[in-house]
């Protein structure tokens, strides 16, 4: 019928429609995803919890993500610390360095950063194991042994990234200050009480709190998409089998690295 | 008849443009195995999946001891789905898990029992289905009949009053499908769980059902015992209890049967009308049945190939033969005389005096006298089948004989 009026009725029509119908899709998935959302984070409390679970994957989206955020925190830090250096000495100030890196660090580049990595690193594959689960009908079994897949695959993944998001952020947010501790100090010549001082001077615990609240948000935002992705991949047009999972893969990373900038900035505007 | 335990009334179910069931009615009874059997896709597994609520109709019920799925509340369908396990025709075994935990898993979540309970019911069964060694293995690195034993002791260990299995001998190899087999015939007279199986193992599967369903064509022609399912005349049935029969015709050349009947007919009004006559031929082994049953069924069967090709080796294009009973083949000529049918008959008894098969040195264990009959009759008026038949039977003649000559232990 859509398609009819939309031939018929000349291009501006047919674009309008194409419109409304893109429109009603992207609210009916936001739709979908809010619920499944709720319904993956409630279960969380259920009971009996699932500690070993959970603890599992903290296991592997946080102590398996140590190395890598430390190692981007402290090359973040250094280079921070080595464009501040640069910038803040034309108009002589290089004793702000510290107060540079730490801010910076704490209210934007840990939080989003972190949370880029982990969905690298840890939400792609969510979003693979979720998938290949999936069209291999694991969850298919779960659900006719009667046990919640939502329950069993979901929940403690969600309540993992709350635990470890902030977690990794306040070590990328240490780390960071570390290395650009070592560009500053150490191979600039910039004071080492000067820089800490002016660390302690500047960061309250607002900035603290908002990088908190930060990286909460990105936590529930790319667990949930990542299990989403996963956990539908058999409803994706056009991708079955282990297409369907390098689909879900792709647009689990794609979704969460978007929303993650997006949010960051709504965010920001918000606590700033 | 008692009140089923499961019944579909009228089920349909379409995936996109493809329609899987059309007013499908089934009838599942208590403490009864059902076996669903049907060619590969025609929606056996999606009659199952319809079961656990996997997937739901289209239109049509799906009743529970009277009770409509669709009526059933939260708690009452969580009840039902606990006494119940399902095999997955690809195992769906959790592949992030080893053996031991991904048979455990349903008593893990599910129950409160504590962990030494656990522990022996689970290596009860590991030990019932031979599973020792790989226990500690996961499901990747074991063998696909070992897979499926390990899918089967997931859906025993919760001890379930009714167990789906879909294709659970599918991929084994012959001793273990038949130790597959007896262990759910013999687990269901001992707990007596109900079972609905999908299966392509005719006729094994016969043996340990007590019904026995046909889906073919979107539909289930037939439902019923496998006493009903052997006495009945229905044609899609007789291809399901025949088809060995059936690829044997296939594998020797023979044409169908339903093939040369039709062309009888014509050849009878051409007949009729005086316009021409045709010949027919009738070849026999004689006592083929018993050499199935003493000697043995491959014997038997390339015995019979052995005329089949044989027959069909000497047949022009335009002539047919079909299998007409367990040892019987009719050969129509329809443009030629006599003198054509007699030509095959003895050039099929030269050919088959030096045959492996009429040497009766080869049959070291038991050997079988045994002798291949012909005979030809040119049809000059109309003439119905079973008369012509019983005409060409009288009319045989030996033309190939198999003495044992004391060989063997001779019956």
């Amino acid at each position: 019928m859509n398609q009819e009026t939309a031939t018929g009725g000349g291009n501006l029509i047919g674009l309008i429609n194409l419109l409304g119908k893109t429109t009603l899709n992207i609210i009916g998935e936001l739709g979908a995803v809010a619920i499944f959302f709720f319904h993956g984070f409630l279960l969380i409390f259920s009971l009996p919890f699932q500690f070993r679970k959970v603890v599992q994957q903290v296991y592997f989206i946080g102590v398996k993500s140590f190395l890598i955020i430390s190692l981007i925190g402290l090359f973040t830090g250094m280079v921070l610390g080595l464009q501040g250096y640069y910038t803040l000495v034309k108009f002589g100030s290089e004793g702000m360095l510290g107060a540079a890196v730490a801010l910076s660090l704490i209210r934007e580049l840990g939080p989003v950063l972190t949370a880029l990595m982990i969905i690298g690193r840890a939400g792609s594959s969510i979003a693979a194991e979720i998938g290949i689960m999936r069209i291999s009908e694991q969850i298919d079994a779960l659900d006719t042994m009667d046990i919640n897949p939502m329950r069993f695959l979901v929940s403690p993944r969600i309540a993992a990234s709350v635990i470890t998001f902030p977690l990794l952020t306040a070590l990328f947010d240490v780390i960071g200050i570390i290395g650009g501790y070592l560009t500053g100090v150490l191979l600039l010549g910039v004071n080492s009480g000067i820089f800490f001082n002016r660390i302690y001077d500047s960061v309250v615990a607002k900035d603290i709190n908002g990088g908190f609240i930060k990286s909460l948000v990105f936590a529930l935002v790319v667990s949930t998409i990542c299990c989403y992705q996963g956990y539908f991949t058999h409803m994706r047009p056009g991708g079955f089998g282990a297409k369907g999972v390098s689909l879900a893969t792709t647009s689990a990373v794609v979704i969460s690295c978007v929303l993650v900038l997006v949010l960051d900035y709504v965010l920001t505007s918000f606590l700033l | 008849m008692p009140q089923p335990f499961i019944e579909f009334k009228d089920v349909s179910k379409s995936f996109g443009n493809l329609q899987v069931l059309d007013g499908v009615n089934l009838k599942i009874y208590s403490g009864e195995i059902t076996s669903i059997i049907g060619k590969s896709g025609v929606g056996k597994s999606v009659l199952l999946k319809h079961i656990i609520g996997l997937l739901k109709p289209d239109s049509g019920q799906i009743l529970i001891k009277g009770k409509p799925l669709s009526e059933f509340s939260r708690p009452e369908w969580r009840e039902f789905k606990r006494s119940l396990s399902y095999m997955f025709q690809n195992n769906a075994l959790f592949d992030s898990l080893t053996v031991f935990e991904n048979i455990a898993l349903p008593l893990v979540e599910r129950t409160s029992l504590p962990g030494s309970e656990i522990k022996k019911k689970v290596d009860y069964r590991i030990h019932q289905f031979e599973l020792n060694e790989v226990k500690d293995r996961y499901p990747s690195q074991i063998s696909g009949g070992m897979q499926k034993r390990v899918a089967l002791a997931r859906a025993l260990v919760t001890e379930p009053t009714m167990i789906l299995f879909d294709e659970p001998t599918t991929g084994l190899d012959p001793l273990r499908k038949n130790a597959v087999l007896n262990m759910i015939a013999h687990y269901q007279h001992e707990i007596g769980f109900t079972g609905v199986m999908v299966s392509h193992d005719i006729p094994d599967v016969f043996f340990i059902s007590n019904r026995v369903a046909i889906i073919e064509n979107r539909k289930i022609p037939f439902q019923g015992t496998p006493l009903e399912l052997e006495q009945s005349d229905d044609e899609i049935v007789w291809q399901f209890i025949h088809g060995q029969e059936v690829l044997q015709d296939q594998l020797t050349g023979l044409d169908p049967r339903p093939e040369v009947e039709k062309l009888f007919k014509e050849l009878l009004s051409e007949v009729a009308a005086k316009k021409k006559t045709f010949s027919v031929a009738l070849f026999t082994i004689d006592d083929l049945d018993e050499i199935k049953k003493h000697v043995g069924y491959i014997a038997s069967q390339r015995i019979f190939q052995c005329m089949a090709m044989g027959i069909k080796g000497l047949l022009h294009s335009k002539e047919y033969a079909a299998r007409f009973g367990s040892g019987e083949i009719l050969s129509v000529f329809p443009d030629s005389g006599l003198d054509r049918a007699r030509e095959v008959i003895s050039g099929l008894s030269r050919g088959c005096s030096n045959q492996e098969l009429m040497d009766p040195s080869k049959y070291k264990k038991v050997c079988i006298d045994f002798a291949l009959k012909a005979g030809a009759i040119e049809v000059r008026e109309p003439v119905d089948l079973t008369t012509l038949l019983e005409k060409l039977r009288e009319n045989q003649e030996v033309i190939a004989k198999m003495e044992c000559r004391g060989v063997a232990d001779k019956k």
